[in-house]
């Protein structure tokens, strides 16, 4: 999971002309916006339908976006879970469907001729718009869903995780974990999950991301079909403001683990941010730089305390969490965490340094081919961009607004936007005996 | 699924040239050799401005006695830590700058290292490995906190993870004397006795360019890759490297079952049977057979594990089937399950037996077979959407001594086996005297719980 944050994070820029074609963009009959990149390389389509449909649409009903992700390729129109998975798999397609909070997606990758692709498409759209939620498969995929909270709650990391959203974001939908609790989960219907459906999964609130061995005819048909059994619908409502936090908050919970997890933070940017540049090479000196930053280095580095210590910008529709975490056994908690509060407060006060800001502006900017080098990479960037409405030459002008970032803008961002004195710190492990 | 989430668990993480002539082709392989021994293989990709470069090393937790296991994987991480001419953390500093994303792995087989880089930066990681490779410094004082990086990592991979655990142990159990016993990240106490002599000694006797294969891919000159890494890698002088004792594995006589019991909430079943690989087996098709049956039984959504007894029977929430032909030494084709929610591991158990005897019994349908197929002609094209997956592919098989070349052939082998092949290795080898079981049994988690279990024990431990 972190691991795709900071995917989504490394959204750096400028680019050699020959390394990607432009962005194509179109609107379909039906209203969904379409992103296309061809790339004729390879014989290969990925194909990436996002809807507003993540679990800060939940209404309430803490996974009721998640559940309804799930269920849509275990029956749709008149094929069941066998059949779907049979006509995809026998020309070697594959289908991805998952959510978090700002969005839900059904993904597709298939071989480009016309004899793999066509078939695959036919399920696919079908498992888009026309899945059954039936009771049988329904009661099936809720009871695997508590399976799967069950073994959250073993792991420390995904304890510490659940415990900060909901201390960070109080009575925002963000608050909820996306795989919903044990009691939202039983409590679920699936009139719930059909009405879900139903109001989200329309072509308006809809972005298409292309990206493959197509033409731009064949991509607008390809768009037109996964589109065309979707009703117009209406995009989804704004999402309701994140309050700041008003004072630090500290909890501990116990569990049976070696290490304790740390997690501390607040809420942080969101996409298409003012500050997004300044702060988003700002954390990489401060803890978004693998072994290269301030955090690894007192931290692991200098002191051996952690595997991994890192701080990472998670922007999303509203502000998504600015998160400082590492883990440690048990027994040198107090000690790491005096580490990373005062690492942390030492940035915000001073800023880095010329030194660090020239390294951070070479790093993202020298790197930058490597953000868009595969089909992969830059399906995830144009949805991305789709999504959340950022401009076509978002990824032409990165370097140059990377380049721009100066020291001062980095310090006066931090200090206007990071409060270290009124965090979160969650700490999940077992308490050192006396 | 989860099956793929183990074996990655075996590779642990830690953490140019001139562009390319008009008349480049992707896809193409070259070979050299340099004087010293290092091999060197570029492959091109011309569809982007990068290069992936990776340094492998024929040394890993298979090669590891007793008594030093995860020292492979230890070393991995001190060679961050600098030379005469580059101090600690410099190398990833100098990545860093030039826009790099670089890490290293190890695995029971191989250690390996790499750099991905916009083009023109090739020379400059080719520069820093070359120089690691043979002038590494190994402070102690740097040592003495990064054997605690690795305990920590110990802790958040395998110690407070229960299904880890189970897989550790059970690991240990299936072996009893093929070095494939050892976790990479090696046991705790064998971490904590580690010295920097040790380390010393390993390094000098495995990190030689006669050990060693440089793998580039991307958008590069091969000529030019081979020139630069006949300029840093050439001066450095050869090594004595005796290959390791075979320790091949005793042959198993008759069913090995353990349980393992850690706090959890949710029970975990892992078998394995003994399988031969492409190295060890008499005939190399067995072993593309076991390949298919693995995707027979795990190979997508329609495959049997998922339909029947996920969906169907309803009575696991997960479970996976796994195999890698391509490993060093005789090998375990995986089961595992999570149970659904109310299903005692018993019936579980029962369950998955009951697809491998259902294997051995009936052929497999073609219907079966082809979707197997088409997937694994289908992946062969996805793969090469990743530079960095066709370096890998290419660096696994050359580190366990096997030819590049054998990937080039997987998908045309895979499509020769036949029904006949799959019933003909299910009935050899996954049969009872070749299977180790393993279970997860959880104990209470909250901590009051905890505690009238310890104080239960003490209590117990009175009475012995």
């Amino acid at each position: 999971m972190r691991k795709y944050c900071f995917l989504l994070l490394g959204l750096w820029a400028v680019l050699p002309a020959q390394a990607m074609e432009p962005i194509q963009h179109w609107v379909t009959d039906k209203g969904a916006r379409v992103y296309f990149v061809p790339a004729p390389e390879l014989p290969m389509v990925d194909i990436r339908v996002v809807f507003d449909a993540g679990s800060a649409r939940d209404g309430g009903h803490p996974g009721l976006a998640r559940l309804t992700n799930a269920l849509l390729d275990q029956g749709a129109g008149d094929l069941d879970a066998d059949a779907i998975a049979e006509r995809l798999e026998s020309v070697g397609a594959r289908l991805q469907t998952g959510s978090r909070r700002d969005m839900a997606w059904v993904a597709l990758r298939s071989l480009s001729s016309e004899q793999h692709l066509q078939p695959a498409v036919e399920a696919y759209r079908k498992v888009i718009a026309t899945p059954q939620f039936s009771e049988g498969v329904f009661e099936r995929e809720r009871r695997r869903a508590l399976v799967g909270l069950q073994q959250a709650q073993q792991q420390p990391g995904e304890v510490a995780s659940r415990a900060f959203h909901t201390e960070l974001y109080g009575d925002h939908p963000y608050a909820t974990p996306s795989e919903g609790t044990p009691e939202s989960v039983q409590a679920l219907q699936p009139g719930q999950l059909r009405a879900f459906h139903r109001q989200y999964y329309v072509a308006r609130n809809a972005v298409i991301a292309i990206v493959g061995d197509l033409n731009r005819a064949r991509a607008e048909q390809l768009a037109a079909s996964v589109s065309a059994d979707l009703p117009a619908g209406e995009p989804a409502p704004e999402l309701p403001v994140v309050e700041d936090l008003t004072a630090a908050q500290t909890q501990r919970i116990d569990h049976p683990s070696s290490q304790s997890h740390i997690l501390m933070g607040q809420p942080g940017m969101r996409r298409g941010d003012e500050d997004y540049f300044a702060l988003y090479v700002g954390n990489y000196v401060l803890g978004g730089g693998g072994l290269v930053s301030r955090i690894s280095e007192e931290v692991r580095e200098k002191r051996g305390l952690s595997y991994s210590a890192y701080s990472y910008f998670m922007p999303m529709a509203r502000p998504g969490p600015f998160i400082l975490g590492l883990q440690t056994r048990n027994e040198q908690v107090d000690e790491a965490l005096q580490v990373l509060r005062d690492t942390l407060n030492t940035f915000v006060e001073q800023g880095p340094t010329e030194d660090e800001m020239e390294a951070a502006r070479k790093h993202i900017t020298g790197g930058f081919p490597l953000r868009i080098d595969s089909n992969s990479e830059i399906l995830e960037y144009i949805a991305m961009i789709g999504f959340y409405g950022l401009p076509l030459d978002y990824l032409q002008r990165f370097n140059d607004r990377v380049a721009a970032v100066t020291r001062d803008d980095v310090r006066d961002a931090f200090q206007r936007r990071v409060r270290p004195q009124r965090m979160v710190t969650v700490i999940v492990g077992e308490r050192p005996s006396e | 699924m989860k099956i793929a989430f183990l074996l990655r668990q075996l590779a642990l993480a830690m953490a140019l040239l001139a562009a390319a002539p008009a008349w480049a082709e992707s896809g193409q392989v070259h070979e050299y050799s340099l004087d010293n021994g290092m091999r060197v293989i570029v492959k091109e990709d011309h569809r982007a401005p990068v290069v992936v470069s990776q340094v492998w090393y024929r040394i890993g937790a298979s090669y590891e006695r007793a008594g030093i296991t995860g020292i492979s994987h230890v070393l991995e991480h001190m060679m961050f830590k600098g030379t005469e001419k580059h101090g600690p953390g410099e190398f990833s500093r100098i990545i860093a700058e030039n826009g790099g994303r670089e890490n290293a792995f190890t695995s029971r087989d191989y250690t390996a290292y790499f750099q991905q880089l916009e083009k023109s930066r090739l020379p400059v990681a080719l520069e820093l490995e070359a120089d690691r490779m043979r002038n590494l410094l190994l402070p102690e004082e740097e040592f003495l906190k990064e054997v605690r990086v690795v305990m920590e990592e110990r802790r958040l991979r395998t110690e407070d993870k229960p299904e880890a655990l189970t897989f550790e142990q059970f690991n240990a159990t299936a072996f009893l004397n093929s070095p494939y016993r050892n976790p990479v990240i090696g046991w705790m106490t064998d971490l904590e006795s580690l010295n920097i002599d040790d380390l010393e000694d390993w390094y000098r006797r495995w990190y030689a360019p006669n050990n060693a294969i440089l793998v580039v891919v991307g958008d590069v000159d091969p000529d030019a890759v081979a020139g630069l890494a006949a300029e840093h890698f050439g001066p450095l002088k050869a090594e004595e490297v005796a290959p390791p004792k075979p320790r091949t594995e005793v042959e198993q006589k008759g069913v090995r079952r353990i349980q393992v019991q850690a706090p959890a909430e949710v029970p975990y079943l892992l078998l394995g049977y003994k399988v031969p690989v492409l190295l060890t087996a008499e005939e190399s098709w067995e072993t593309y057979a076991l390949e298919v049956l693995a995707g027979i039984l795990d190979g997508g959504q329609s495959a049997r594990l998922s339909r029947v007894l996920v969906r169907d029977r309803q009575l696991v929430a997960e479970a996976g089937a796994g195999y890698d032909l391509h490993n060093r030494q005789q090998t375990l084709f995986l089961l595992d399950a999570t149970p659904a929610e109310g299903v005692d591991i018993d019936t579980v158990e029962q369950a998955l037996r009951g697809q491998i005897r259902r294997l051995r019994s009936e052929p497999v349908s073609a219907a079966e077979l082809e979707r197997v197929k088409a997937q694994v002609v289908a992946d062969r094209v996805y793969q090469d959407d990743s530079i960095f997956y066709q370096a890998m592919k290419i660096g696994m098989l050359e580190s366990v001594g096997l030819d590049w070349r054998v990937g080039e052939e997987y998908v045309e082998r895979i499509q020769a086996v036949t029904a006949e092949q799959l019933q003909a290795v299910a009935r050899k080898y996954l049969i009872e005297e070749r299977l180790t079981v393993a279970r997860l049994d959880p104990q209470p988690m909250d901590a009051e719980a905890r505690a009238r279990a310890r104080a239960a024990q003490r209590g117990g431990g009175h009475g012995h």
